[in-house]
């Protein structure tokens, strides 16, 4: 007996099929059925399971995830070398359990933020490019988003001055500002407002990790699911008038409005001894009744 | 020796009995050295900070100048429609080129971490006496390969890996194993109550892989002595893929001495269990025979 290939055609026999000829393409077929079973079954799971957990971040430079997943072996090199970097264990490599790709790397800002060291020790040793070794700006890196969702909760947002997320930021200013605005609870103080900048967030995390919170109050989250996209045709306004150098219609056609001559244009406000005496025969305000007896 | 004369039934009883207990294991102990070897050699890393070989069999990094990377994933990959980096293209080829001298399935038997719980499950069928056995058809292997490339295709991922038991155990005793050890466990099982050498096999398409790799392999087990064979069939109980023992042996099919099979492991258990000294490790052109 000699192993038979997938792609032997059975033999031409004109006489009536043997039972050895008959069991061989039952076996055939039942496993021509297996291998189509297979195929389907590891698709289908790999297709339910390629979903990363909000929480769980890649490292830097990593393909867009699609790519990412036809491209990381699971070797674990990236994981070895980030851990010898920092001497924690940042990056990890996915386990079955995990809502990961299993054996793909992973980190989880809360537990262990980015330390986004210069040299990038993590993308060196990538041998498939899974961890694009074009980015040699750490800066650069875009592993997520940090959002700041929990408004309720952030202090800075009851009107304490917390500020961690800002102090630990390695891009702080750029990635994450303080925007003032007044606090009307009080309404005497000022609320200063961590405010991300998606342009420099790395998403390396350390906000993440800081917050003092119990649950923190901003997370980075991949950056699909934290930004939205403005449709391809949109324009904005102010920005096209700035790349003309002035209004892209012209000078708007000022038509005279009857009783404000005079006037600025668009100026609406009505001035003392604009409007006409009221009337003696309108009636008094009512507040009180359904029918407030005015009649047009 | 003792335990020759406790169990008879059991195959290389006779071996033991006119060779001695240590070289009726000669080629097994030294691919269990093997084995342990080369993980031992991912694991002093992690486990004491020697670092020799970094990452698992899918890619890794020697004394951090020799990378290697496995070409089934490779494979996987381009399936998947991702051309990798050039390291990754060179440590598939030095890996290809290997087993296409050595035979593709020493990888099998000489490294794979799996082959010690299928071998496992297999001497511990022998021993409890385990009858049942409703293996898949022989080919069902190279149905699963196509399978998982065409998963690979349809899905643009490598689909096949997250499931794969060979990665997952070795990458789990280096890495962490997580509930990966379930998968392991099944196919104990598997092997042990429902088919005998099921999953190595019948239905690894990793093995599968590597045999595609074995039809040119300079490395093989001959049997120049076969005219000195009693028929006691110890070799065929042990061998994992018996089928491929016949043809050199009893001259079916070929003349040479050599067993030419690509499915055949290269792992020298048949060398061990005989009493005759019928076989012997050799190349692909010894045609030296008895007979």
């Amino acid at each position: 007996m000699t192993a038979v290939k997938p792609s032997t055609p059975a033999p031409e026999t004109p006489k009536q099929p043997s039972p050895a000829r008959r069991k061989f393409l039952a076996g055939m077929a039942g496993a021509a059925g297996g291998g189509c079973l297979m195929a389907l079954g590891v698709g289908l799971y790999a297709k339910q399971n390629r979903a990363l957990a909000a929480q769980a971040l890649r490292p830097p430079g990593a393909l867009p995830e699609d790519e990412f997943l036809a491209a990381c072996t699971r070797c674990g090199l990236c994981v070895r070398d980030c851990v010898a970097a920092v001497n924690r264990p940042v990056l990890k490599l996915a386990v079955p359990g995990d809502p990961v790709p299993t054996g793909t790397p992973y980190f989880i800002a809360r537990e262990n933020p980015c330390e986004m060291c210069e040299d990038i020790p993590c993308i060196a040793p990538c041998p498939t490019g899974a961890l694009d070794p074009k980015l040699t700006d750490i800066a650069e890196a875009r592993m997520g988003l940090a959002v700041l969702i929990d408004h309720e909760t952030c202090l800075n947002f009851l009107g304490l001055r917390c500020d961690v997320c800002y102090r630990v930021c390695p891009v702080i200013d750029k990635a994450i500002t303080l925007d003032m605005q007044h606090n009307t609870r009080s309404d005497r103080h000022a609320m200063l407002l961590p405010t991300v900048h998606s342009e420099f967030c790395t998403g390396c995390g350390k906000c993440e990790e800081a917050c003092v919170l119990e649950e923190a109050a901003i997370k980075v989250l991949p950056r699909p699911l934290a930004q939205g996209k403005l449709g391809q045709h949109y324009r904005k306004g102010w920005e096209e008038r700035e790349k003309h150098g002035g209004s892209l219609i012209g000078d708007q056609l000022e038509l005279p409005v009857r009783g404000l001559e005079g006037k600025r244009y668009g100026d609406t406000r009505v001035n003392e001894g604009d409007a006409p005496p009221p009337a003696d025969d309108v009636p008094a305000f009512k507040p009180n009744g359904i029918d407030s007896e005015w009649k047009p | 020796m003792s335990a020759a004369a406790k169990t008879p039934a059991l195959p290389g009883g006779d071996a033991i009995a006119r060779k001695g207990w240590l070289v009726a294991h000669k080629w097994l102990l030294l691919r269990r050295c093997s084995q342990l070897g080369i993980l031992a050699l991912f694991l002093i890393g992690p486990w004491f900070g020697v670092w020799i070989v970094k990452g698992n069999l899918a890619s890794s990094l020697t004394l951090d100048m020799l990378p290697l990377t496995d070409p089934y994933i490779f494979v996987q990959m381009l399936a998947a429609g991702f051309l990798p980096a050039t390291t990754a293209v060179i440590g598939a080829l030095i890996v290809l080129v290997f087993y296409l001298l050595v035979g593709g399935r020493v990888f099998c038997s000489w490294v794979c971490p799996v082959n010690m719980i299928t071998d496992a499950a297999a001497w511990l069928r022998r021993r409890l006496n385990i009858k049942a056995n409703h293996p898949p058809p022989a080919a069902t292997r190279y149905w699963f390969l196509a399978g998982t490339l065409v998963a690979a295709f349809v899905t643009g991922a490598l689909a096949w890996e997250w499931l794969n038991p060979v990665a997952i155990a070795h990458r789990g005793l280096i890495f962490g194993m997580g509930a990966g050890v379930w998968f392991l466990v099944i196919v104990f099982i598997y092997d042990l109550l429902f088919a005998q050498r099921g999953w190595c096999g019948h239905l690894c398409p990793m093995g599968a892989f590597y045999s595609l790799l074995g039809k040119t392999a300079l490395l093989r087990v001959a049997a120049p002595l076969r005219a000195e064979c009693n028929d006691c069939m110890d070799c065929f109980a042990v061998c994992p893929e018996p089928q491929v023992i016949r043809p050199a042996l009893k001259k079916v099919g070929q003349e040479s001495p050599v067993i030419l099979g690509s499915l055949c492991t290269t792992c020298g258990r048949c060398i061990d269990v005989c009493g005759q000294k019928v076989f012997r490790l050799s190349h692909r052109f010894d045609q030296r025979s008895s007979s």
